[in-house]
C-alpha cells in the first residue's frame, strides 16, 4: 500500500526534520520510502513543506497529487494545503496557530495544539516533535519505538536534545491516546 | 552494508569516493551545493585525494582536465549556467580523449532561470555541448539509488573508452532522499593509465594536446573518436522498460520524468489501460534500437519531458516514422503531478482509440 504525506509550517519550525524522521522509521522498517522537501530561496519565517511516500512496493513518484495525510503546522500551510488532501483524509493543524476554520466536509480534522504542549514543557522548539508523536499514534505508519530509534541514531551526538525530543514525541504520541 | 537514507547529491558524493574518485574541482551554485559540501568534508579527509573550491567554474573545469591529464580519477560538478561555462573545457576533454566525470543537477534555464526541476538540458548533454564534433555519455538517473550505481559505471565508462561522461539529474534529484546501498567499497589501488602524465623518467616525451596544423591530422583524430563513439554505441547503451509486452500506447520518459510517469502508467494500469514505459538510462548513446523494436508491437507512443520537446526528437529519429509520437512536456521548472500526466496518458489512450481491458 502507498501512502503520501506533506508537512508544512514556517520555516524553523521543524517541519522538514519531522519528514526526516518519520521517512527514516520507515526504512529501519524496511519499507520503501521518498522523502521530497520543496526546495527553493526560504529563510527562517517563510515557508517549508516536504512530501513523504511509504509503500510495500517500489514508489514510483515522489511528488504527491492527492495526499493522505497533511499535517499544518501554521495558517499559511492549513489554508494552502487542505485542498490538496485526498477525500477520506486527514489533516493534522496546529491548533495553537491556527484559527481558519477548514472548508472541506469530506476531511478528517485532528487538532493538536502543538505549540501550546511545547512550551508548557518547557521546549517551545519542541512542537514538530509533539505533532510527530501525534501523528505516528493517529496513523499507525511507524511503530513508535522505532521513530525512537531512528531519532537516537540522527541525535546520538547529542544526548541532550534527544531526551528532550524523545519526551516531546512521547507527549503528542500520549495526547492523540488521551482522545475519546 | 546497511541501507542509509541519503540525499541525491549526497549518493554522488559517496558513490564517487567509492568508485576512487581522487580529485574534485567545483564552484557553488544551486541545487547541487549538498554535492561540493559532501566533497568537502568526507573527500578532503582521504589520503592522497584532493578537493578545491575553484574561484569559478572555468576554473574548475581545467583543474579537471589537468588531473586528468595527471591519470587520476576526477569528478566537477554544476547546475544548467555552471555546465554551459564549463563546455569549452569538455570539449578540450573530448578532444584530448580525457576521462572525466562531470554531474549536472539541472536546474531551469534559459539565462539564471530557476531553481526548481527541469529536464531542459537534453540537447545540451547529447549534442556534445562544446564546440567541435564530439559526444560524451549521458547517464540519466532516476532514484537515488540510481544515482549511486551510476555514479560507479560513470568512471568506469570515463576510463574505459577515455571520454568525459555526464551524469544528468535535476534539483528534485539531488535534493530528495531515499534509501541506498553501496555495493562497492573504495579501491585500494586503481591502474594507472597508459597515457598518463607523470614525469617522463627517461622514455620519450609524451604530448596531451587539442591543436593540430596538419588538416589531414586532425581528420584522423576525429576519425579515431567516432570510431569508439560507434564502440560505446553497441556496447553501453541502456534502457528500462517495464509492462512494455502487452501495451498499446508506450510512454518514453527519462531520469525524474520516468518515475512520474510510472506513477501515472500504474493508474492507467488500475484503470484497464494497456499502457508501458520506456525509460532511457543512456541518454548518449540514445536506446534507437530498443525504441525501434518496440514499434514491431505497437506504433503508439507518448513523450513525457519536462521541456518543451528535446528526447522527442531522439525519439522520433529512431522510429523513422514507424510509429505515431505524440508529446508532452512542460517547461519552467514547475514539477508536473502524477495525475496530470494521467490525465494526459487517458485522453491520447482515448483519442486514439486504443483497446480497453474491462
Amino acid at each position: 500500500m502507498l501512502v503520501k504525506m506533506i508537512f508544512a509550517g514556517f520555516g524553523g519550525q521543524g517541519v522538514l526534520s519531522m519528514g526526516l524522521n518519520l521517512a527514516q522509521a520507515a526504512m529501519l522498517e524496511g519499507k520503501h520510502v521518498t522523502y521530497l522537501p520543496a526546495y527553493g530561496a526560504e529563510m527562517r519565517g517563510g515557508t517549508a513543506n516536504c512530501t513523504v511516500a511509504i509503500s510495500d512496493e517500489e514508489i514510483a513518484s515522489p511528488v504527491a497529487s492527492a495526499p493522505e495525510f497533511i499535517v499544518a503546522m501554521n495558517q499559511p500551510s492549513q489554508v494552502g494545503f487542505q485542498h490538496h488532501l485526498q477525500s477520506g483524509g486527514l489533516l493534522f493543524v496546529n491548533s495553537s496557530l491556527v484559527e481558519a476554520k477548514i472548508v472541506r466536509g469530506d476531511i478528517e480534522l485532528v487538532e493538536v495544539p502543538a505549540s501550546r504542549i511545547a512550551e508548557e514543557m518547557g521546549n517551545p522548539r519542541c512542537a514538530n516533535m509533539v505533532m510527530l508523536g501525534a501523528f505516528t499514534k493517529k496513523t499507525n505508519l511507524v511503530c513508535f519505538a522505532t521513530l525512537i530509534t531512528g531519532l537516537e541514531s540522527t541525535l546520538q551526538s547529542k544526548k541532550k536534545l534527544l531526551e528532550v525530543n524523545k519526551e516531546a514525541l512521547k507527549t503528542g504520541y500520549d495526547f492523540c491516546g488521551a482522545e475519546p | 552494508m546497511p541501507r542509509i537514507l541519503l540525499s541525491g547529491n549526497s549518493a554522488i558524493g559517496e558513490g564517487a569516493i567509492r568508485a576512487g574518485c581522487q580529485c574534485y574541482f567545483g564552484y557553488p551554485i544551486t541545487p547541487q551545493n549538498e554535492l561540493t559540501e559532501y566533497m568537502a568534508t568526507h573527500l578532503s579527509r582521504r589520503k592522497g585525494c584532493s578537493f578545491i573550491q575553484a574561484e569559478s567554474e572555468l576554473s574548475a573545469i581545467n583543474m579537471v582536465y589537468g588531473a586528468s591529464v595527471a591519470g587520476v580519477r576526477v569528478m566537477t560538478s554544476s547546475s544548467s549556467p555552471g555546465i554551459s561555462l564549463k563546455q569549452e573545457g569538455i570539449s578540450y576533454l573530448a578532444a584530448c580523449q580525457l576521462p572525466a566525470v562531470i554531474v549536472n543537477m539541472s536546474r531551469g534555464g534559459p539565462g539564471l532561470g530557476s531553481i526548481s526541476a527541469t529536464q531542459s538540458d537534453y540537447f545540451q548533454s547529447t549534442r556534445g555541448g562544446g564546440h567541435g564534433d564530439y559526444r560524451t555519455i549521458v547517464l540519466a538517473p532516476s532514484s537515488v539509488q540510481e544515482l549511486a550505481d551510476l555514479t560507479h559505471r560513470a568512471f568506469d565508462l570515463a576510463d574505459r573508452y577515455l571520454i568525459p561522461v555526464i551524469i544528468l539529474g535535476d534539483s528534485m534529484l539531488g535534493q530528495m532522499m531515499e534509501p541506498v546501498e553501496f555495493h562497492h567499497e573504495v579501491p585500494r589501488r586503481l591502474p594507472v593509465r597508459d597515457q598518463a602524465l607523470r614525469g617522463a623518467h627517461g622514455r620519450a616525451s609524451r604530448f596531451v594536446k587539442t591543436f593540430t596544423s596538419k588538416p589531414t591530422e586532425l581528420e584522423e583524430i576525429n576519425w579515431s573518436l567516432f570510431r569508439r563513439y560507434r564502440l560505446i554505441e553497441k556496447k553501453e547503451t541502456t534502457c528500462e522498460s517495464s509492462l512494455v509486452d502487452d501495451a498499446e500506447l508506450v510512454v518514453v520518459a527519462f531520469g525524474i520524468a520516468a518515475r512520474i510517469a510510472k506513477g501515472a502508467i500504474r493508474k492507467a494500469r488500475s484503470n484497464g489501460l494497456k499502457v508501458g514505459l520506456l525509460r532511457p538510462v543512456t541518454l548518449w548513446p540514445f536506446p534507437s534500437e530498443q525504441v525501434k523494436k518496440t514499434a514491431a508491437r505497437t506504433k503508439h507512443f507518448l513523450v513525457f519531458e519536462m521541456n518543451m520537446g528535446q528526447m522527442v526528437e531522439d525519439v522520433k529519429l529512431a522510429l523513422d516514422g514507424a510509429g505515431e509520437v505524440g508529446f508532452y512536456g512542460r517547461p519552467g521548472g514547475v514539477i508536473p503531478t502524477p495525475s496530470e500526466v494521467f490525465r494526459v496518458v487517458s485522453r491520447e489512450y482515448y483519442q486514439r482509440g486504443l483497446s480497453i481491458e474491462r
